[in-house]
Formats: C-alpha cells, structure tokens, sequence
C-alpha cells in the first residue's frame, strides 16, 4: 500500500512525457552548439586584423599551383555591396506593398491571390532565382555577371520576407491611432506617413534586418550571376562588373580549389566572419522585436 | 464625276450602321482630361502602392516565363524520344539539334522525368536520378527530423518553464539564420569523416550526411511553427480535458496534438518545401554522383545528386544555349513546379487551420 503510494507521488512529481520530450530539444540545442562550436574553434585562431582587412594573395605552390593566403576584406566588401544594393530594392518595394494590402485593399479575392504570389515568391528554390537571374538580367537585359544583377535578385529574394513583416507590423496597430489621426483632419496617406509608419517602424527593421541575413547568407542565387572567386582589381570597377562574396568564397574554396584540404583554417575564418555577420543581423532582429512586443503589451 | 462618287460613297456608308454606333473621336481637351485623370489615379498613394504590391506577381510571372522560355528546347528534344539526342551524338550529328526543335513537349516532359541515366556528355537527359537523389535526402531529412521536431514542439508549448522557452525559443530562431553555406562546410568538414569512419566508407560524402545536414536546417522550421500550432489551441480544450480527469499526457496526445495537428501538417509541409529548394549545402555533402541507387537502407550510404545540385554544380561548366544548359533549366523547371506545388498545399493547410483557430501564423 505504502509502495504504491510512494510510486504515485514519484509519478506526479517526475513527469515522464516532461522527460520524454525534453530529449529532443536537447538534441536541437547540440546541434546548434556543435555547428557554432566547431566553426568558432577552427576559426577563432585564424582571425587577425590581418586577415580581416588584408587583400587576398595567391601564393605558388609546387607545381605551378596557387594557394590563397592574406585576408578577406575584398569579400566583405562585396557581400556588404551586394546586401545595400538588394535592401535599396527591397525595402521601398516591400514597404509599399505592405501598406497597399494592409491600408488600401479590402479583404477578398484579389487581396488573397496577391499573399499567395507572395507566399509562393518565398518559396521559390534560391537555384531557380539564380537560373532566372542569369537568363533574364545576365542575358536578356544583357547585363552580364555583374554586381547590378546580384542587387537584383538578392532584392527579390529578400521581398517576401519585407512584405510579410512589415505587413504584420502593420496588422499590429490598434485602429484608434489611425482614426485618432483622421478625426484630427489628416488624409489617409498623411496618416500612414506621420503615424502608421513610425510606429510600424520597428517591425519594419525587424523584417529588414532578416531580409539582410538572408541575402547574406544566400550562395546559389548569386553563383551564375553575380559572384566570382577571384578577379585582378580585387573590387568591382562598375556595377557591371562581378563580385567577390564571403558565401561563394568559402564554397569554392572548400570545394574546388586544389588546396581544399590543406586550406582548411582560412575556409574556417571565412566561415566564422560570414557566420558572425549574419548571426549579428539575427540577433539585431530578434532584439528589436522583442522590444516592440514588450512595449506593445502596453497598448 | 468626283462629286457622284462621293455622293455614293456617302450614301453607301449611310447604309452602314456602325457609322450611327462610332463614338466620336476624342477631342483635344477630353484627352487631355482622360490623361489627368489616369495620372492622378496613378500618382495618388493608392495608385503607386497598388503597382509595387503587384510586383510579387510580376516577379513570380517573370521567374516562370523565363525558366519556361530556357527549358523549353530540352522538352522538345527530348519529344522525339529518349534515344533521338544520344543517337544524333553517337553519329556526330550534334550540331543537327535544331532539327528536332518540333517535338511533342508532353511526351518530352514525360521523357525527360522518367529517363534513368543523367550523363550530359553523352547527351543522355533523363532526370530520374535527379529526382531519386533529391527525395532520398529529403525522406532521410523528415525521418531524423520529424520525431525531433514535433516532440520538441510539445516540450516547447506544453512542458518547460517560460525560462526555458525564452532561452531556447531565439537559439532556434538563430539556427534559421546560419548561412546554407555554413551548413554544407561543417557537414564537408566534420560529418562527412564522421561518416566515412563509421561505415568504413572511402568517402562519407553520401545521401546520409545531405540527410543529417538537411535535418538540421529544417528543424526550425518544424519547430517554431508547430509550436505556435499548439499554443494557439484554445485553453478551453485543455482546461476540459484535465477536468474531466486525463492526465497532462493524456491531454496532450489525445486533445492538443490532434486539434493541432493541420498547423503542424502545414509546418511539415512548408520544411519539405525549403528541403526541397536547399541547394548548398546538399551540393557540398552528398557527393554528386547521378546514379539511382538500390532500394534497401544501403540508399542511404550511397553518393547521390539531387536536382538543385546538379543545376549548381553543372551550369558553370556549360556553353550558353547548348543542350546541357537548356537541360539544366528544364531541372529547374521541374524543381518550381514541385515546389510550387508543395507550397501551395502547404497554405491550403495553413489557412484552414487559421480559420479554425485564427492562430498567430
């Protein structure tokens, strides 16, 4: 009697389903722990200044061969260029977007069509925007492997995920600002300019810092139109000329230089300085929406 | 004799009766009021912001046309039958292809999918190991990651302290962020000797490391949008069921999990779609070797190709406009569609769900 008791209280204090399912995210948690780990420990030791604000070199090697040394400041360069360029794209047209559907258009079939292109832009495979990109900026508007077409199809990618921030920013705020701000004598598009919009703002950046660790991190969408591993003048002269990106960098790199295996510390700091740029974005986005949550529990 | 005919020609067009329906013509100031008119509608804040919520859909429409106008030829190359190209190669025939521009696209389309041998040098286009490749690494991917996910979801929603959650909730939302890229290098570098240490394999780059690799990029996916399923049952349903006497357990697996199950399904759905898409990291780790491999478990530990890398992989090396490169955006081609197709599955689920239950997402 006393036993089964006892076995009761232990069941009800230990609850095995707790135990159960805590497994799982323990194992997610390792894995994060794991991939950061382990590129933080090969990396870390290779970080200098040196090789963050150094020029990339091509050392001989036996056999006529090369081997890259010196730093990647080229390469953040270029993923830097190519990550202001596609947000100047992105973020008006997103916005915009977002205002139309949210503040203009009436709930209906048309306005549900246009969130499903939306939602089916973000779901397009990022090797299809690299394929389209290369036969429609590359070759039909002729612009050739270029920074210009990398703005562009980096914009388009990072669209979706604008517009739908944005959009639930928008949702967000109570209709009282908006018809406080109507009974005052504003038009509609002065009260989405002076009062939707600054308090959407953080949403706003909380989408746009998203779009920039997504387009930073993206490889296949700028590999036939934009990026190239190496080129002589290091930075692109025009916006008609290629790019040097940390993400393509780091795949040839380790996949098709001939030094692959021998190279691996700097594959590692590349890895670590693209992993920490766009790690540093996440946590900004993160942060920033938090905050706006916080404050608008208080509304 | 001028003045008859025109008399005539008068008369005749009087016979006519649209002359009596024509409008008049439009006078130089109605012109120039109909042009105020559009250009006041399309610079009002209404106008320009409806014309940039359009651009999804011009952008998705361009994305098509141009993967329908590139991979086209292929289709109908590949209409006059599957041995028609490597024949026409075999014979030295090759720059002939353009006799063949004339083919049945959906008996191409069909012949393209189900041919067994990818071999572009010997202009053997069929995509089927392609396609083997990609649903092997996608199937192996789910089965790692759904029991992960879905557990870990409850645990999240159901089990854990806020303190927990506030802690585990954004390092989920940053393993979202990792750079495919990344992904692919650790799993080159790390889990592919792993592998090959384990199996004895010469090399580890297989369908199982893409799989292990590909787990983890879709596991927050899972994750987060399961979980917000979950919550957003309403509490009624779980204050019921204790009432009535289940355990915890019981109410989760009995109660919570099947009124939550469409978001979940819908989460599920949208992970195969992104794991469908993945291209960097499958492309550095599972080796790139078009074959269809055995059905047993050994599938697994075979290198295999999936279609997003091959496309990576093979368009640099390829002649604008040759047939590899028509070929490759035919692989693309088939790629939008299915994800396309998956996509929008996906949101019929997730639209039910939230007229269901009107949850976050």
């Amino acid at each position: 009697m006393s036993d089964e008791k006892e076995w009761v209280t232990i069941r009800n204090r230990v609850c095995i389903g707790e135990i159960l399912f805590s497994i799982p995210t323990f194992i997610i948690l390792a894995a994060f722990i794991i991939i950061i780990g382990v590129v933080v420990y090969y990396g870390a030791p290779v970080i200098s200044v040196e090789f963050l604000t150094g020029n990339p070199g091509y050392r001989m090697l036996y056999g006529g061969e090369f081997m890259p040394y010196g730093g990647i400041l080229p390469m953040i360069f270029g993923t830097l260029a190519l990550v202001t360029g596609a947000m100047c794209i992105a973020v008006p047209l997103g916005v915009l977007s977002a205002i139309y559907l949210n503040e203009y258009l009436h709930e209906g079939k048309f306005k549900s069509f246009i969130n499903q292109t939306i939602s089916n832009l973000a779901g397009v495979p990022s090797i299809v925007f690299g394929l389209f990109g290369f036969a429609f900026f590359s070759k039909q508007l002729n612009f050739g492997v270029s920074l210009i077409s990398g703005w562009f199809i980096l914009g388009f990618m990072a669209l979706p995920i604008i517009i739908k921030s944005t959009e639930e920013a928008l949702k967000t705020i109570p209709r009282g600002f908006r018809e406080a701000s109507l009974a005052l004598g504003a038009t509609k598009w002065e009260t989405i300019t002076s009062v939707v919009l600054p308090v959407a703002a953080p949403g706003i950046s909380t989408g746009t810092i998203l779009g920039v660790g997504r387009v930073a991190g993206e490889t296949a969408a700028i590999l036939f139109a934009a990026a190239i591993f190496y080129q002589s003048s290091l930075y692109p002269a025009s916006i008609f000329q290629p790019v040097m990106a940390l993400t393509y960098h780091l795949y040839y790199e380790a996949t098709s230089s001939p030094f692959a295996s021998v190279n691996r510390p700097y594959e590692f700091g590349t890895a670590l300085v693209l992993l920490g740029l766009v790690l540093l974005f996440s946590l900004a986005a993160i942060y920033i929406r938090n905050k706006s949550r916080k404050r608008r529990k208080g509304w | 004799m001028m003045e008859l005919l025109r008399r005539v020609w008068t008369g005749f067009k009087a016979l006519w009766p649209i002359e009596a329906f024509r409008r008049p013509a439009p006078s130089a100031e109605m012109l120039r009021l109909r042009g105020l008119e559009y250009s006041r509608r399309f610079f009002s804040p209404e106008g320009f912001t409806g014309v940039c919520a359009l651009s999804s859909f011009v952008i998705t429409m361009l994305i098509l046309f141009f993967l329908i106008q590139q991979g086209l030829p292929i289709l109908q190359y590949m209409g006059y039958g599957p041995y028609v190209l490597p024949l026409l190669k075999e014979m030295g025939y090759s720059e002939y292809i353009w006799l063949l521009n004339n083919g049945n696209i959906v008996t191409g389309l069909v012949n393209f999918v189900t041919g067994s041998t990818w071999d572009p040098s010997g202009f053997n286009f069929g995509i089927l190991p392609l396609i083997a490749g990609t649903f092997i690494v996608v199937g192996g991917a789910l089965l790692i990651a759904l029991p992960i996910g879905i557990l870990s979801a409850i645990h999240l929603a159901e089990y854990c302290s806020p303190t927990v959650k506030n802690i585990v909730k954004p390092i989920i939302e940053l393993l979202a962020g990792v750079p495919s890229v990344v992904y692919g290098f650790v799993g080159l570098t790390i889990l592919a000797p792993w592998i090959a240490n384990i199996f004895s394999l010469r090399s580890g780059q297989s369908a199982l490391a893409g799989s292990i690799i590909l787990s983890i990029m879709i596991l927050p996916t899972i994750v987060s949008i399961s979980e917000d399923a979950i919550s957003s049952v309403p509490k009624d349903y779980k204050e019921a069921s204790l009432a009535l006497g289940a355990t915890h357990f019981q109410t989760v697996w009995r109660v919570l999990l099947p009124a939550a199950i469409s978001g979940i399904t819908a989460s599920i759905i949208l992970a195969i779609g992104r794991a469908l898409g993945e291209t960097m990291a499958v492309l550095m780790v599972c080796g790139g070797v078009a074959n269809i491999p055995p059905l047993s478990l050994e599938m697994f530990l075979t290198s295999v190709k999936p279609m997003t890398a091959a496309i990576a992989a093979e368009m640099g090396e390829t002649a604008v406009g040759s047939v590899h490169y028509h070929a490759l955006f035919g692989v693309g081609l088939v790629l939008f569609g299915i994800t396309y197709i998956v996509n929008f599955v996906a949101d019929l689920i997730n639209a039910r769900f939230r007229k269901k239950f009107g949850g976050s997402r």
